[in-house]
């Protein structure tokens, strides 16, 4: 009885995610044609008025989104490989300096956001400079990081330029995380709290046993928005450093023949784009499998 | 006096930044396997006696000695086991998990804790469902999850705050019956809050009737029902009797049963 109603209950939930893909899909599609179509339309209409607000359109300062895509399949240089191949490999050295600095930031980020937590001293003391941190524009310390931590030397060891540049995107990741975990420690429920008192728990079995599993919903938002920022990170460390390996690189690369071959650039920022999905779809998916909650806790 | 489990006397909390005086000289003494309710009108400080007596608010003056320790000792003990109107369970846990997590607390190894939690779970009629979350329970099995975690370490005394006040009648009366055969089955103490008169007469052997502002206790009716009780005892004339001799005691309290 109860397998044939399990079997049931399983083909139903198997239709249902069937069906919601589809749906998902439908979406995405409509999403792309929606931008295709805003991109293209403003292109011609700019063209067709010839106004000059905010910029003049031409084929250079907006090049068909065709044109665009197509690049990615043209040799990026006479007799070399396919643009899509070199981006493709700069995309993977970006991705590993986002990788581990995000694997750092939010690491730091989330033993400040316990620290600051549990230590009220720590609250009035470490806060100021946590919040002071994020008010520096991150173009002005990329360089003084990278090319300082470059002189550095500890015990003869000289950090390689990829890990110098993986701090910038730590230092882009930590703070929503410390902020979230902060709020997520803070969100556990008065009278489970209570009843842990009436256990006699101590203050880390209250910690990781009640707080920390009720603050993963706003880890996992932190971590979202930090997954993309820290993929940010890795592209702006890498421009004033002249490291030409990953996307910051060729960017900056491109961006030097841009009169010549726009499209370039162009299909740089859309690939820098897709990581940053990437990034995003995968701090969604850990989620997923990681916050068992009621399905309507979950984003 | 040695054979009380509870021993409360003088007590009196005022909440300071409020300017209230929940409870004004509460002294009440409750013996090894009693089961003593709580009822009077909203405010009156029901839920506070018991946070007191539980060690979760510091009272203002008198004492709360629990197995002759003062509360925060028979706290720090493992003496108490509560239970909320909300089942208060944890999300992330399993039927099994949450029931488990006193023992865990209290230090019991696996194969211990993993074999008083069968016994638990079938005490509370949730064999099968030991896996599951939280989530996919009904209330009224939510709240059976969360009294078994109350019962599961057997403590000296149970604390029971409206635990079965968010469920509706039919759930309610067979709960009130798991509840007793729990009791008698343990060697536990329970003070239970109740808004029921019939729920109040039907489980306890006291009824300790309060009143409000300040609160007080305003009269104390002994139950003298038989044991095991069961669902034709509501039915009993003896059962209407002290049903009236509460209610007339709650209205001699000032209470306003609307
Ligand atoms: N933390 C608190 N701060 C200030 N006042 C409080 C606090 N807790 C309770 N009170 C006050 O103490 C009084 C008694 O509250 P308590 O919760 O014990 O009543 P109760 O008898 O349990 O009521 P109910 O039947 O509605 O649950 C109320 O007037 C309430 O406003
Ligand atoms: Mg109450």
């Amino acid at each position: 009885m109860s397998t044939i109603a399990a079997t049931i209950a399983g083909r139903a939930k198997a239709a249902a995610a069937t069906r919601s893909a589809l749906s998902r899909g439908g979406v995405l599609a409509l999403v792309l044609a929606a931008l295709w179509g805003l991109w293209e339309g403003y292109r011609w209409l700019w063209i067709a008025t010839g106004w000059g607000w905010p910029f003049a359109v031409d084929d250079i300062t907006m090049p068909h989104l065709h044109a665009i895509v197509a690049q990615l399949f043209e040799p990026s240089r006479t007799g070399g490989p396919l643009l899509i191949s070199v981006l493709f490999h700069s995309a993977v050295f970006t991705a590993k300096e986002a990788v581990v600095g995000f694997a750092v930031g939010a690491s730091v980020g989330f033993l400040l956001g316990v620290a600051i937590s549990q230590f009220r001293v720590l609250q009035r003391g470490l806060m100021p400079y946590v919040v002071a941190s994020q008010t520096i524009p991150i173009l002005a310390i990329a360089p003084m990081v990278v090319v300082g931590l470059g002189n550095m030397q500890v015990a003869g060891w000289t950090p390689a330029p990829w890990l110098r540049v993986a701090v910038i995107a730590a230092y882009l990741t930590f703070f929503p995380v410390t902020v979230n975990t902060i709020r997520g420690l803070q969100s556990a429920d008065p009278r489970a709290l209570e009843l842990m008192h009436s256990y006699a728990a101590g203050r880390w079995a209250v910690l990781w046993k009640l707080r920390v599993p009720s603050a993963m919903p706003y880890l996992f938002s932190a971590f979202k928005v930090s997954a993309t920022a820290s993929v940010v990170g890795a592209i702006i460390g890498e421009a004033p450093s002249s490291i030409p390996d990953g996307l910051g690189g060729a960017i900056i690369n491109f961006n030097q023949y841009y009169a010549l071959a726009p499209e370039s650039l162009w299909a740089t920022n859309l690939v820098a784009a897709a990581l940053g999905i990437t990034f995003f779809l995968v701090a969604l998916g850990v989620e997923r499998v990681a916050v068992r909650r009621a399905p309507e806790h979950l984003a | 006096m040695s054979d009380s489990v509870v021993s409360i006397s003088g007590l009196s909390k005022t909440f300071a930044k409020a300017d209230i005086t929940a409870l004004d000289d509460i002294s009440l003494e409750i013996g090894q396997r009693e089961f003593v309710s709580l009822i009077g009108p909203s405010g009156c400080g029901k839920s506070t006696l018991l946070r007191a007596v539980g060690d979760i608010v510091e009272p203002t003056a008198g004492s709360v000695e629990v197995n002759g320790k003062p509360a925060r000792r028979a706290r720090l003990d493992g003496d108490y086991g509560i239970v909320f109107q909300a089942p208060v369970l944890y999300d992330w846990r399993t039927v099994a998990k949450n029931i488990a997590l006193p023992l865990e607390m209290l230090g019991w190894d696996r194969a211990r804790r993993v074999a008083r939690v069968k016994e638990m779970v079938e005490l509370v009629d949730l064999a099968g469902f030991e896996d599951h979350h939280p989530w996919q329970l009904s209330g009224g099995m939510q709240q059976r999850v969360s009294i078994a975690r109350a019962f599961s370490f057997s403590p000296a005394l149970l604390l029971m705050d409206e635990p079965f006040g968010a469920l509706d009648e039919m759930t309610r009366e067979r709960l009130n019956l798991e509840l007793l055969r729990l009791w008698l089955e343990t060697e536990s103490t329970v003070i239970f809050v109740t808004h029921s008169i019939s729920e109040a007469v039907f489980l306890s052997t006291r009824v300790v009737v309060m009143s409000a502002r300040p609160g007080r206790v305003s009269a104390i009716v002994p139950i003298d029902l038989p044991q095991p009780r069961m669902a034709a005892t509501r039915e009993e004339a003896r059962f209407f009797e002290l049903v009236t001799e509460v209610r007339e005691a709650l209205h001699a309290g000032g209470a306003d049963l609307a």
